[in-house]
């Protein structure tokens, strides 16, 4: 009976309900996707695996390191896989058509990467032909591309014209997995920079070491830095999550006001569904004296108000939350040169709901404590 | 004359609880329109005040900044004969051949690090720079292991204060001077004596060669000339134009994810308001058709309640812009995902931005009370009296 | 019974077969029915009848805040049923004055300025309106009571704030809807005494619809419908 009551009141201003479920939809909706965005910062981080570590210049990334610090690398203890590469940098077109393009020693790579899949026939493509590269699924929809096509990127770091034979396109193992990398034959960059810029060649941006176990990541990392140290190029090795978490935390502050202002939305919506429950329930101060005089408790008035405040702000996060995955979606196509992937999380879909059922309890407790606490007598001298 | 504004003024008042929750929320959203709006400004300024109009910078082609360009020694000897080039009081050319590179550094307290700029200079690096002075110290000695930090470096990064000691490029760096460089980008830079820092790096090549014109005006065709060149592969920018360039990702960025915060947020507030405005229309039935009674007429009501909820409006963006002025004591120091340096930059007040976010929130309070006036002003007058 | 309108005096309303009738779904519910009477200058008028007799809607149509079905109704000599919703706004601001049985002051004004609202549709100066609402604020007693709020006053002051407001600006007609319907007995008898002065010492005409038999005594004349009709 109680919970009729509950459904009638909410719907009983129409219009002040359908206002207040579309506010909280609005903000539900863009507490999602503020949420989607802090969660891309990450993602990086996400697919990271433990057993891989990156060994990069200690200066900074963007000084080169020696070829042959390939070989003394192999030959420490728990090392099990070891590649290499650089970050390219190369322009598509233009600026807006941003993606991540790497140069890597395909063979090593696609070892150490087992969530980049291939077909047996496309890997084998990729490995033997010095311009072969490969592109990640979505990537390839975006543009278009198929296998066969040649694709001319316009380098940054490395100047010039460079044209790729796409020879695979990859799947992601994983949902979360990147499937918009690039990433092409690192010989192809070595080749012509030996012609070019002979001090350039025969070095790499980074390695990339796969361990044989979890546990050996801490003592193969100080292993190889104690190899390089005091000499030209002493190196920085740390895990990928690690190397990933750095990226993240030197746009820290970006990401700290998109997490603060994300929560600023749901305090705004619920100071404005406060306000209307506020309003509701005065409006029907004498209602509730009336239910109490016919021996309904202080529990029943508040969890009627209760009721209906949850109801409302429930309803607005539900559509709210239904609204976020075609808005994602119009980020991703629209927005690409800044996010690749925009994917929304289950992870998000539970914080929405736990925002709106917050949201409704908070903005009915003061009237809650209102209505179950004023004495009949008061309640219906407001009648009139 | 209508219904005087105190009413409309004191019906607001009555109700106080109500017109601080909806003006609060009202306020949340200026205060977000204008911190967006102040972080542009900031960032902006940042970058406008870096560049110098005559002063051109010459990088590699397609290269974005300085830290993926390279010049050959024999390519910036070309463009420093170039007629337009201007000279300095010591009759030599105002020109500074430069190099820089990127490096790790921690910063003080968290120890984290974080990517800074160190910069090569030459003799003429500071003459091309008025908004750069030197605050404290000396300037290097060429030929030594001496650099001077910026401002910003000396305060938030180890070993970067007067007198400490830096290390990088296998050698101990000692810092000599702090420059001041105000809210520019070379205030979170390191500078030092070109020819030493590409030794300790073993960079064969300068990274940029800036100049300043003899005739601001000559930029195009110095331009034309550098970049026709078969024997130069760079491209010449103004330098205020290079800048922008530089942060062009982030401003863009910023700019979209503050309109999308703004609209979606101002749709939240002009919602509160709206129901705010409807109750106060549906408190006040009898009220109105004894207005109208009176003999006041639609336009009157439709006045009086727009006017309510300007009034709300307006109070949030006071509160709003006031919560706003705050932030211009923080400074946003992130990555520049184009040059991967560390950027800082504070939000920026201008009045226009503080007159901007005043007319934001009257827009908001007038499109909030807009429908409810209506629908006060269209009361039927003798229904409107027999409802109390 | 005292004497039928009109003999001697000048007819300030003149009503004509009025009829008006309101739909309630998809009933047409007739509230008024060929209704034809005059009413002097000077009068005193109580109408009185039970509950959906059309008493409260003929008063409202007198005062034009409702439009008839048909009829006419001549107000000094002008058809009020010709007039447009916006002319007819002026219209009232001129002529007609308002008391209501829940005297219907703005809560958020103080007596003062409750008073002075009616005038602000006019083209007074400041000093003038000031002048106009301490007058009448005189009249009705409770000139040392201008600057508080209606919370703050007792029924029977709110009561007499509103019929200062419907004097202020000095309208010919004042029309009254159970004036003393929400007031005590020694309250009533106030705001009666101060209606009859009103007539008496300002030649005001007063309308009032009214259950209270007390009230009616002190009309003049007193008018009953019945189901629509007038039955005297």
């Amino acid at each position: 009976m109680l919970f009729k009551l509950i459904i009638r009141n909410a719907f009983r201003h129409k219009l002040r309900s359908l206002l207040t479920i579309l506010g909280v939809a609005i903000a539900i909706l863009a507490f999602g996707l503020l949420r989607t965005l802090v969660g891309l910062w990450y993602l990086g981080v996400e697919q990271s695996s433990a057993t891989r570590l990156v060994t990069r210049n200690a200066i900074s990334l963007v000084f080169p390191l020696p070829i042959s610090y390939k070989d003394r690398i192999r030959q420490i203890e728990g090392v099990k896989l070891i590649s290499y590469g650089n970050w390219f940098g190369g322009i598509y077109i233009n600026e807006k058509n941003f993606f991540p393009n790497f140069a890597v020693e395909p063979q090593s790579y696609l070892e150490l990467y087992p969530e980049f899949v291939l077909t047996p026939e496309q890997k084998n493509a990729f490995i033997h032909d010095q311009r072969g590269a490969v592109a990640g699924r979505k990537l390839a929809e975006k543009y278009g591309w198929k296998v066969g096509d040649t694709i001319t990127l316009k380098g940054t770091i490395f100047p010039g014209q460079w044209t790729f034979v796409l020879r695979g396109i990859y799947r992601g193992a994983q949902k979360n997995t990147d499937e918009t990398q690039f990433f092409f034959n690192w010989k192809y960059l070595n080749e012509t920079m030996k012609r070019t810029v002979p001090r350039r060649a025969d070095q790499a941006g980074f390695y990339m070491i796969g361990v044989q176990k979890p546990e050996l990541a801490a003592q193969v990392a100080q292993a190889v830095d104690a190899t390089f140290k005091n000499s030209l190029a002493e190196t920085l090795t740390e895990t990928e999550r690690a190397f990933q978490l750095g990226f993240v935390s030197m746009t820290e502050a970006i990401l700290i006001a998109i997490e603060i202002v994300s929560y600023v939305v749901i305090v705004i919506i619920m100071v404005v569904a406060a306000n209307t429950m506020a309003m509701t329930a005065r409006e029907r101060i004498a209602e509730y004296a009336t239910m109490k005089t016919l021996g309904f408790g202080a529990r029943h008035i508040a969890g009627v108000i209760f009721g209906e405040s949850v109801v409302i702000a429930l309803i607005g996060g539900v559509i709210g939350i239904i609204l976020t995955f075609p808005a994602a979606h119009g980020i991703q196509e629209q927005l690409s040169q800044f996010f690749p992937v925009f994917h929304v999380s289950s992870m998000t879909v539970y914080l929405d709901l736990a925002a709106s059922l917050g949201v409704g309890i908070t903005a009915s407790i003061f009237p809650a404590w209102r209505g179950a606490t004023i004495p009949i007598a008061d309640g219906l001298r407001r009648i009139g | 004359m209508g219904i005087p504004y105190y009413y409309s003024f004191r019906n607001l008042w009555t109700r106080r609880l109500t017109t601080i929750l909806t003006a609060s929320g009202m306020a949340l959203v200026v205060f977000v329109f204008a911190a967006t709006l102040m972080l542009a400004e900031g960032l902006r300024r940042t970058l406008v005040e870096t560049g110098s109009w005559d002063n051109v910078v010459v990088i590699r082609k397609s290269a974005v900044s300085e830290v993926q360009s390279g010049v050959e020694r024999l390519q910036a000897a070309i463009v420093e004969t170039q007629p337009e080039v201007a000279i300095g009081a010591d009759g030599r050319p105002l020109l500074a051949k430069e190099m820089m590179v990127l490096i790790n550094l921690p910063k003080r307290g968290s120890d984290k690090p974080a990517n800074v700029i160190i910069r090569g200079i030459g003799p003429s690096s500071l003459a091309l720079r008025p908004q750069v002075s030197l605050k404290e110290g000396r300037m290097p000695r060429s030929g030594s292991a001496e650099v001077i930090a910026g401002a910003s470096i000396a305060k938030r990064f180890k070993g970067g204060g007067l007198g400490e000691t830096l290390h990088f490029g296998m050698r101990n760096w000692t810092v000599v001077g702090v420059f001041d460089a105000g809210s520019t980008g070379f205030s979170s830079e390191i500078w030092g004596d070109a020819d030493q820092l590409m030794q300790a790096f073993r960079r064969p090549v300068y990274s940029s060669v800036l100049f300043k014109l003899r005739d601001p005006g000559s930029f195009t065709v110095v331009k034309q000339r550098i970049e026709s060149d078969p024997r130069l592969t760079l491209e010449a920018k103004r330098e205020t134009r290079y800048y922008l360039d530089q942060s062009e990702a982030m401003a863009k960025f910023l700019s979209i994810l503050g309109i999308a915060l703004t609209v979606t947020f101002s749709l939240g507030a002009i919602i509160g308001a709206m129901i705010t405005m409807y109750a106060a229309v549906a408190n006040r039935i009898v009220e109105i058709g004894t207005l109208r009674a009176l003999g006041f007429n639609k336009r009157s009501i439709l006045g009086a309640f727009i006017l309510e909820s300007l009034f709300l409006g307006l109070l949030g963006g006071v509160i709003g812009l006031f919560l706003a002025s705050f932030m211009q004591l923080i400074t946003i120091s992130t990555m520049n995902w184009q040059s991967f340096a560390e950027l800082a930059f504070s939000f920026s007040m201008t009045f226009a931005i503080a007159w901007k976010s005043l007319v934001f929130s009257l827009v908001m309070g007038f499109v909030g009370g807009v429908l409810p006036a209506f629908r006060a002003a269209r009361m039927n007058i003798v229904d409107a009296l027999r409802s109390s | 019974m005292r004497s039928e309108a009109a003999e001697g005096r000048t007819v300030i309303v003149s009503i004509e077969g009025l009829s008006k009738s309101y739909r309630r779904g998809n009933q047409i519910i007739p509230v008024l029915q060929d209704v034809s009477f005059t009413i002097a200058e000077g009068e005193f008028l109580a109408l009185m009848g039970p509950s959906g007799s059309g008493k409260s809607t003929l008063l409202n149509l007198i005062a034009g805040i409702d439009k008839v079905d048909t009829g006419s109704i001549l107000v000094g000599g002008a058809d009020i049923t010709s007039l447009s919703e916006a002319e007819l706004a002026s219209w009232r601001a001129i002529h007609v004055g308002f008391i209501f049985q829940f005297y219907n002051l703005m809560p958020v004004l103080t007596a003062f300025e409750n008073v002075e609202l009616p005038l602000l549709l006019t083209g007074l100066g400041r000093k003038e309106r000031r002048e106009h609402v301490e007058m009448v604020l005189n009249v009705v007693g409770l000139a040392d009571r201008m600057d508080h709020y209606p919370s703050q006053l007792s029924g029977g002051q709110q009561q007499r704030v509103a019929i200062a407001r419907a004097i202020v600006t000095d309208p010919e007609i004042l029309v009254a809807d159970e004036p003393t319907g929400d007031l005590d007995r020694a309250s009533a008898e106030d705001v009666l005494t101060l209606m009859d002065n009103l007539v008496h010492e300002f030649g005001k005409t007063i309308i009032m619809v009214t259950h209270d038999p007390r009230a009616a005594e002190k009309a003049h004349l007193i008018r009953h419908l019945e189901k629509g009709f007038l039955s005297q």
